[in-house]
């Protein structure tokens, strides 16, 4: 559709990066939180019975892929989407469209990405990034939560296009076929906010939305003495991690939020929002003041149950803090 | 958050090959991308991840060299794997693979197994007998 150079830009998530550098390189600019707001994508899920290598999982994002299919969707993009039996397939696909100068959007396993640092290489399986070119055999790689644009060799790629385990990414690959010159984002801004009202506030399960942030904090409470001391560390420690680690960040993508609801004040020329904005950056501070506390919980390795509790306490802080502010964002009429 | 309560701190997980983004309020409340090189809490929890698979990595280590498992369970370990995904990458079932990690089972597996499992773990298969 067009020939310039794909521009990359960093990000602090990866799925709405991906998205917000690839319809940009289409002329529809769309920044990083305009797309992760538009795409509902803030939440919150704790699963106790879905365990990661025996930890329980906590999430403060919608599931992956949601966002990028809400973006599309509100805002008219055509997506082609691909996934492929074999390694072998997958590469000569993304070879042929690359070749006509396309960016390819993947899907991708972080444990066989070079360019991270090893520290962060674990077996996730939902990273994006785009691909834009290939010079000497070497893949030209934009992956939006890097300073600058790297690249990767093909055995390294496919290897991290084909990661077995779940979700198995089966080299999905995407590029727009279609994108509009001029999206108004008036409509999707007003869907995307209902949305992410409905997610925090209404599903009928204890472990989403404002509920679950309460679910945890009555866990959190019983961890010393439900899972023992050494446990209850890693236990914390993994919902510090989902909080804050690469491609996640939960205090973050508070902030995230509040950035989108500050644009769409000004675009919409609606002041509330913007004072709402305030509002959830507060509440941002609250999860940053208990990911600081329970870090310094974790690294004593004193599993009292007094620290435990005052985590808890702090856990129901942010739950009132939320479900104040998502009645409020609930309120706006447009 | 404002933009000046960013967090810098460095730590040697990083080893300070790159930084993130984060969002921030700047002094006139508007909110900006700001750079940091990571934070407290994401680094005690971090290390504190790679401190239980190490000390996963060394217990199974030991029991190799006890000949009380086989090298198959240490490098399931060390790739951080576990059973399911290592059971997928060698297109076995997870029983199959529990079998294969005991050493008097493991010595009888054929080349192409064995091979299998260097290539899951990436590595030779003579470092698949042979545990450094």
């Amino acid at each position: 559709m067009n020939n310039h150079q794909f521009r990359h830009r960093q990000t602090a998530h990866c799925e709405s990066g991906v998205i917000s550098n690839l319809l940009g390189h289409y002329g529809l600019q769309i920044s990083e939180p305009m797309a992760f707001g538009i795409g509902a994508g803030l939440f919150f899920g704790h699963l106790p019975f879905v365990k990661v290598n025996g930890v329980p999982g906590t999430t403060y994002r919608i599931w992956p892929g949601a966002i990028f299919q809400r973006v599309c969707k509100r805002l008219g993009v055509k997506m082609e989407l691909a996934k492929f039996s074999t390694p072998e397939k997958g590469m000569a696909a993304l070879d042929k469209v690359i070749d006509t100068g396309t960016p390819v959007g993947l899907l991708s396993s972080v444990y066989y990405l070079p360019y991270f640092p090893p520290s962060y290489r674990f077996h996730f399986n939902a990273h994006n990034l785009v691909v834009y070119g290939k010079r000497e055999g070497q893949y030209l790689v934009s992956d939006p939560v890097m300073d600058t644009v790297t690249e990767i060799d093909p055995v390294s790629l496919a290897q991290a296009r084909f990661a077995k385990g779940f979700p198995a990414p089966k080299g999905k690959m995407y590029y727009p076929v279609h994108v509009p010159d001029k999206a108004s984002f008036e409509k999707p801004i007003k869907e995307g906010i209902e949305q992410t009202c409905h997610y925090m506030l209404k599903i009928p399960f204890p472990m989403f939305g404002v509920k679950g942030i309460r679910f945890l904090a009555k866990r959190v409470k019983d961890y010393p003495e439900k899972a023992g001391e050494r446990k209850a560390g890693l236990y914390l420690g993994n919902v510090i991690r989902m909080q804050e680690e690469i491609g996640t960040g939960g205090a973050g993508f508070r902030f995230v939020y509040a950035a989108f609801l500050q644009e769409a004040a000004t675009l919409l020329n609606k002041q509330e929002l913007s004072l709402l904005a305030g509002e959830l950056t507060k509440v941002g501070d609250l999860w940053r003041n208990f990911a600081f506390s329970a870090g310094r919980v974790c690294k004593s390795r004193s599993a009292d149950n007094v620290s435990y509790r005052e985590l808890s306490e702090m856990l129901l802080q942010c739950a009132a803090a939320e479900e104040t502010f998502f009645r409020k964002l609930a309120q706006v009429r447009f | 958050m404002k933009k000046d309560e960013v967090p810098q701190d460095g730590d040697n997980l990083h080893e300070g090959t790159f930084k993130q983004i984060m969002y921030a309020v700047d002094n006139s409340g508007s909110y900006v991308q700001v750079q940091s090189a990571g934070w407290e809490p994401e680094n005690i929890a971090l290390s504190q991840a790679w401190d239980e698979v190490n000390e996963k990595v060394a217990a199974a280590k030991v029991l190799v060299q006890s000949g009380e498992i086989s090298p198959v369970a240490y490098y399931m370990e060390k790739c951080l794997m576990d059973l399911a995904l290592l059971a997928n990458y060698v297109g076995k079932f997870q029983w199959q693979v529990k079998r294969h990690m005991k050493p008097a089972v493991f010595r009888r597996l054929s080349d192409t197994m064995l091979q299998r499992y260097a290539d899951a773990f990436k590595i030779s298969k003579e470092d698949l007998l042979h545990i450094k």
